[in-house]
């Protein structure tokens, strides 16, 4: 076990290295000089070059690519072009909203998913799993930012439930922090919804064809019993695979979420320094969302172990 | 973002022979999913050739006499022969006064167009790469490790850094959105390679003395065409969404071209008092994107019966 996961822990490093090389030459080989677009339009062409001395952009691209793993190596992600501020450190400020959304996204998407995947297979073919299933695939088609702006008009334009936009740090109260929390959590989880219920019901599906099911019911037990303890357990590990799998989905969703609802977090930050061609932020943004992804397909393959003591490696 | 198929939804990799024709066969294409989705995809594509005669106006025309008004406003418009004629916004203006209706009709065009040639450029990259790293041992270990690192990136993230880093236009959103795609062509091209090339059809091949690239055309590629059908309807799906995201936070089309994503962009400033800038676009949207999933499940379930008899 232990074994396993050393090695599984190793084979993360070449992924990660590819992902360093492809950020890197992704945003050095494309035209756009950001010397000239840091200096602005006021600039001298003597302007433009100190600049691009001073951030090294005049070294050969290779050695560029080499100071900067140097420098990542050491935990530093370098100088933002456009927030004048060090990457890490802005990073850092930006870091507890996403947290937040994602966190209460998941949290949201498995509690709403899960019942609905585990009702529309004990109850197949009816209505109920027909609704599911039709909701499963209208969640995959909507774009987030549809959902976004409909929760707006309805619950905080309409009804004048909650606030329409903006964020509050949990620092400053619960209820705010909650209150402005819910919208974006609710319609950046739709698509998780709709991704967790339908692997539910479909792993469900599976499990409950199975003898022990038929022993179970056959002792007696309610159905409460026979879906939550023998059934769910058995089919958990594809249900933990796509949640897994999920981040990566949620990662991109945070960042059109975060527009929609005006909030200060890196998905916002990604697109302000796409947009500013802040090379550093986007390098380090888009490092650090890679590196979540392949440390949540880690703990996907670690918790495996955990939920099926069958695979042994 | 890959709103495609889960992983585990691998379809039967000797799915390609029910592609022949037999009655049964047929049948399983008339399902509602598929019949469902076709319909709506055909009429989406019917409005969108047909918009110029759908009583539309130029769709970049600006208007600054009629800014942001309410689906139903008409106005008179004086033709050049001094007549006045009623011209109406059925869905309402945007703040430069350009036709919403207009708009969202000839915006499908770029949707379908994006949907379409993403799929078609992806499959056709994911299914050359794919059979490769599937069949060539020594090739595959590069390929295979190149496309993990390119999953890792998430697929907005690499788009979106990938359109607004080169000049805007729509070859390259679609280069843009193909890149992110291709790894997971490649992984289920490759996975149903890895099966099929253990077959006795196979090593029957190899042992007749058949050479590798008419064996790869002739008897491993035809395995991955179903599940590569299924795979594009899930990838153009994917597409559309992903213009319009990347229309939205303005780094997709230019801004006066007609798209989806454009028009809810422009809509974003006046949402609380202009809503149906954003709701006709999305509804058109979701409605292109949801018949084409449909059409996918649809297809899924026709072309992988097996599939159908462990869920259904």
């Amino acid at each position: 076990m232990i074994a396993y996961i050393l090695r599984r822990v190793l084979a993360t490093v070449p992924v990660m290295a590819i992902v360093a090389v492809l950020v890197f030459s992704m945003l050095r080989f494309t035209p756009g000089d950001p010397a000239a677009i840091i200096a602005g339009s006021s600039a001298t062409t003597q302007d433009v070059i100190d600049i691009r001395q001073k951030l090294g952009l005049d070294e050969p691209v290779a050695t560029q690519f080499f100071i900067w793993l140097r420098h990542l190596a050491v935990g530093d992600l370098g100088e933002s072009f456009f927030f004048k501020k060090p990457v890490a450190e802005l990073i850092g400020d930006r870091l507890e909203p996403t947290l937040a959304l994602a966190t209460s996204t998941m949290i949201l998407a498995i509690l709403i998913a899960v019942p609905l995947g585990v009702l529309a297979a004990w109850k197949r073919g009816t209505w109920i799993d027909r609704l599911v299933m039709g909701f499963s695939v209208l969640g995959f088609s909507v774009p987030v930012f549809v959902i976004g702006y409909s929760l707006i008009y309805v619950f905080a334009i309409r009804l004048n439930w909650l606030p329409v936009q903006g964020y509050q740090p949990i620092a400053q109260g619960l209820g705010g922090f909650l209150q402005r929390l819910v919208l974006p959590s609710l319609s950046l989880a739709v698509i998780y919804v709709a991704l967790i219920a339908r692997i539910t019901r479909t792993s469900m599906l599976e499990v409950l064809h199975q003898d022990y099911i038929r022993t179970a019911k056959a002792k007696g037990l309610g159905n409460r019993a026979v879906l939550m303890h023998h059934a769910l357990r058995n089919a958990a590990v594809p249900i933990v695979t796509v949640i897994g799998i999920g981040i990566a989905l949620l990662i991109g969703g945070v960042v059109v979420t975060e527009s929609v609802f005006s909030i200060p977090g890196l998905g916002r930050l990604t697109v302000d320094a796409v947009l500013a061609r802040d090379y550093p932020t986007v390098q380090a943004v888009i490092l650090l969302f890679s590196l979540v992804y392949v440390v949540m397909n880690l703990l996907v393959d670690v918790a495996y172990t955990v939920l099926d003591p069958r695979i042994r490696y | 973002m890959s709103v495609g198929l889960p992983v585990d939804d691998v379809p039967d990799p000797l799915g390609g022979a029910l592609l022949a024709r037999s009655a049964v066969q047929r049948r399983r294409f008339w399902n509602p999913a598929i019949v469902g989705g076709a319909a709506v995809l055909v009429f989406m594509l019917a409005i969108s050739l047909a918009a110029p005669w759908l009583g539309t106006m130029d769709p970049k025309a600006i208007n600054p006499a009629v800014r942001n008004k309410l689906p139903g406003f008409s106005e008179s418009v004086r033709a050049a022969d001094g007549r006045t004629s009623e011209a109406v916004h059925r869905m309402g203006t945007d703040s430069l006064g350009r036709d919403i209706y207009s708009r969202v009709l000839y915006g499908a065009r770029a949707s379908l167009l994006v949907g379409s040639s993403v799929a078609i450029i992806s499959i056709g990259v994911g299914l050359v790469l794919g059979l490769l790293a599937g069949y060539l041992r020594w090739l595959d270990a590069v390929v295979m490790r190149f496309m993990d690192g390119l999953m890792a990136i998430p697929a907005i993230l690499l788009a979106i850094a990938l359109v607004s880093l080169s000049s805007a236009g729509l070859g390259a959103v679609i280069v843009a959105i193909v890149i992110p795609e291709i790894p997971r062509v490649v992984r289920l091209v490759r996975s149903i390679v890895l099966s099929v090339r253990e077959e006795p059809f196979v090593e029957a091949a190899i042992a007749a003395g058949t050479r590798t690239l008419p064996l790869i055309a002739r008897h491993i590629m035809p395995s991955t065409l179903a599940p590569l059908i299924v795979q594009a309807t899930y990838v153009a799906a994917s597409a559309m969404l992903i213009e319009a995201i990347l229309s939205f936070l303005g780094v997709g089309i230019p801004p006066e071209t007609p798209t989806w994503g454009n028009i809810m962009a422009e809509g974003r400033a006046l949402f609380r008092v202009f809503p149906h800038n954003i709701l006709f676009p999305g509804t058109f949207l979701a409605l292109t994107v949801l018949a084409v999933n449909m059409l996918g499940d649809g297809l899924r379930d026709a072309l992988d019966p097996r599939f159908v008899e462990r869920t259904a």
